[in-house]
């Protein structure tokens, strides 16, 4: 009996000494940038895994080369799609202790660290560098805040693709390779797969990737002008033409999988791989999931831009800043010349599968896929994408994806999704 | 003199952690109320770039109207009534079966009381694939394991299902920690003398009787600690619910989940406040305890 208590009692020690350490699981990071004289960049990224690790390693390689006097140092911190990292630096940059560079959404996401005065002007730099040319003006004007650049892009994403499974629509009698031009002919479509037998015509995943599918319905519904109006406030989210944005979505909901909240974008990405969905809306990174499978582009899967937004490019792009009281700047400094310069704009999105944010790489460089990317990025209008914070500063998108979550689970009609969006939006 | 002799080494002995514990918790606590009485509620005024000015009680009072936390609260609730009668029966039943004296014992008590050992992280991700809410075709995990034994229809959504999700979320918690409720109780029923079963027996009373007069009053204590345990376990439920659904997932958000999507947009003053509602919900739980065994101890 005495046995029996002790081990109980072990056991809740145990139990509480277990929640102390998932506590601070994650102060281990820090630290890791040199002090005064020390020539280490710590660079802080949650590129940890997969072609964002080799994108990386390809970078530090370059930068290694154009920069030999400093030593890369990885401050690399995995999980919850950069969500763990994100914590982890906020804590650092409150705590005075910031890497010498880190990883962070061009756009409005940015935005939190400019109020905080935690990253620096580095619009100095694009004249040393000779970026201002490079950089489409289009992308210039995104990144610009009052005047100021805060960062320096690596690579650039789109978000409006549409990922299909070829045979599924040919089973369907629909033709691949002629999409369909808005959302109200991709409806019919996603009807004519349903009847066919498909259950899951579109397949989608956890909430983020629900507000990645309503930030291009509304790119495709309201089009460009109004679209950016969104996000400056000159488009009322209250108006008629977003309600006619949600109704599609909540169209477009229904022709979804119903496990969908449990799941993260690669397993919605595998349903069209293995033909259990006909359609999957993701960004461009899902080309490096089909690419692993070894499923040819074409055949195996097509892709088109989102119904109704051919012409415009949603963007989103990775960039590297300058903390405020970065133990070591010129290393930083070093270290964002390499990631605007060709060399390594070339070497790391070969690597990650997304394309330089300059405009003067050689599109034979790079993959098929990518080089038709490449073609749309010069010639279509730039929009900055919500879900992946060029639209919205991080509060903002919290907000949205809370609504979106709530109204998809149930909890909320379309009404109350409008207002709760425009109040996110102002707030 | 003899009183300083008297007070000062144990005071001295004490003096450390009582000074630790009032700096990390008690003073941490003060700064947390602190902050959940201002408006710091963006980026540039949690760094201290814009001021912050103090705006009372606003914060609980924006956070109890709204619908969505109440929504939270109501979840809190309902995933504490079934972790809590769930462990403690399971608990109970398994004590009560292993109480007598049976072959392999030993092994039953381990198989029970093993989930506990298993990380809530760990097993979230396993739950998440068990607790799928496809049905019918697409259907995996636990509803086709329905499907396979006929049981079509016992297959439900999980919890993806707004207002009962949460309790779906309970049953791997149950799942973790019924051996642990199981080995409290069985200490309990060690801890019973023989000699008291055999006098209400010898007193004629029947095996019910012998377990509503003799057995069940000598297990309250038991039962307390459970419950308080499991209890304020349950209040701080987070991990298990991250692995197994997240943060933004509206049918299974809780306090402590709100708690974390204020702070990482920034909302510093709103995610203190629904620290501090936490706090004082987990208070209201242990110190009537706390009250009732310091008056047991003084008696």
């Amino acid at each position: 009996m005495r046995r029996i208590t002790a081990m109980a009692v072990a056991s809740a020690a145990v139990l509480a000494l277990a929640a102390c350490g998932s506590g601070n699981s994650g102060g281990g990071g820090g630290g890791g940038g040199g002090g005064g004289e020390s020539t280490d960049v710590e660079v802080f990224t949650w590129w940890a895994a997969g072609s964002e690790l080799t994108g990386l390693e390809a970078l530090e390689s370059v930068f290694a080369e154009q920069h030999p006097d400093f030593t890369f140092v990885n401050g690399a911190v995995a999980g919850g799609a950069g969500s763990a990292a994100k914590d982890l630096l906020q804590t650092r940059l409150q705590a005075g202790d910031p890497p010498d560079t880190f990883q962070a959404h061009a756009g409005a996401e940015l935005q939190d660290y400019i109020d905080a005065a935690q990253i620096e002007d580095v619009s100095d730099l694009y004249d040393e560098f000779g970026l201002t040319d490079a950089f489409p003006q289009d992308l210039i004007d995104l990144l610009t805040v009052d005047g100021a650049i805060y960062s320096v892009p690596s690579n650039i994403h789109r978000s409006n693709v549409v990922w299909a499974n070829p045979e599924v629509l040919e089973a369907a009698a629909l033709d691949p390779a002629a999409p369909p031009a808005d959302i109200d002919a991709w409806i019919e479509d996603l009807q004519t797969v349903q009847d066919s037998g498909v259950a899951t015509p579109l397949s989608v995943a956890a909430p983020w990737t629900q507000v990645h599918l309503l930030e291009t319905v509304l790119m495709a519904d309201l089009g460009a002008e109004a679209y950016v109006g969104l996000w400056d406030g000159s488009t009322d989210w209250s108006g008629a033409e977003v309600t006619g944005a949600l109704e599609h979505f909540e169209t477009l909901i229904g022709f979804t999988n119903t496990d969908r909240d449990g799941l993260d974008w690669p397993d919605a990405t595998q349903m069209v791989m293995d033909g259990t969905a006909a359609y999957n809306v993701m960004g461009d990174w899902a080309v490096a999931a089909f690419e692993e499978a070894e499923i040819e582009r074409g055949t195996g899967f097509v892709e088109f831009p989102v119904p109704g937004t051919d012409g415009t490019f949603g963007f989103l792009a990775d960039s590297f800043t300058l903390p405020v009281g970065a133990p070591n700047p010129e290393g930083a400094t070093a270290w964002l010349e390499t990631v605007g310069s060709l060399e390594g704009q070339v070497a790391f999105n070969q690597a990650k599968g997304s394309i330089p944010a300059r405009t003067d790489a050689d599109p034979a460089d790079f993959s098929e896929y990518q080089q038709s990317a490449i073609e749309s990025y010069a010639n279509d209008t730039i929009l900055p994408s919500l879900a992946h914070g060029a639209a919205a500063p991080i509060a903002v998108l919290n907000a949205i994806t809370d609504a979106v979550s709530k109204y998809t689970a149930g909890g909320s009609d379309l009404a109350t999704l409008q207002s709760e969006l425009a109040a996110a939006a102002g707030s | 003199m003899r009183r300083a002799k008297s007070w000062g080494p144990p005071l001295l002995l004490l003096a450390p952690s009582v000074l630790l514990i009032a700096v990390f918790v008690y003073g941490l606590i003060a700064v947390n109320a602190g902050t959940s009485f201002t408006d710091n509620h963006s980026a540039a005024q949690a760094n201290g770039v814009a001021p912050i000015s103090f705006v009372g009680v606003q914060n609980y009072l924006d956070l109890l109207a709204s619908p969505d936390f109440q929504h939270s609260l109501k979840n809190l609730v309902l995933y504490t009534a079934v972790f809590l009668v769930g462990t403690l029966i399971t608990g109970f039943v398994w004590a009560w079966l292993l109480e007598r004296p049976i072959r392999g014992e030993g092994i039953f008590r381990s198989i029970y009381l093993f989930p506990m050992a298993v990380s809530f992280v760990a097993s979230g991700v396993v739950w998440r694939w068990l607790l799928n809410s496809n049905q019918g075709e697409a259907a995996s995990g636990l509803n086709r394991l329905f499907q396979i034994v006929g049981l079509d229809v016992l297959q439900n959504p999980w919890w993806n299902n707004i207002t009962w999700g949460i309790a779906a979320i309970a049953l791997p918690a149950v799942w973790q920690l019924s051996g642990y409720v199981m080995a409290l109780f069985l200490a309990g029923f060690r801890g019973i003398p023989d000699e008291l079963r055999e006098a209400g027996r010898m007193d004629g009373a029947s095996e019910w009787q012998v377990y509503r007069y003799v057995i069940f009053p000598q297990l309250t204590p038991v039962l307390l600690s459970a419950l308080i345990i499991i209890g304020h376990m349950s209040l701080k439920a987070f991990d298990l619910i991250m692995s197994i659904s997240r943060p933004s997932n509206y049918q299974t958000k809780v306090p402590a989940v709100d708690m974390y999507v204020f702070k990482s947009s920034y909302d510093f003053a709103s995610s203190a406040a629904v620290g501090a509602i936490l706090l004082i919900i987990v208070a209201l739980l242990i110190v009537p305890y706390l009250i009732h065994s310091s008056r047991k101890d003084g008696r």
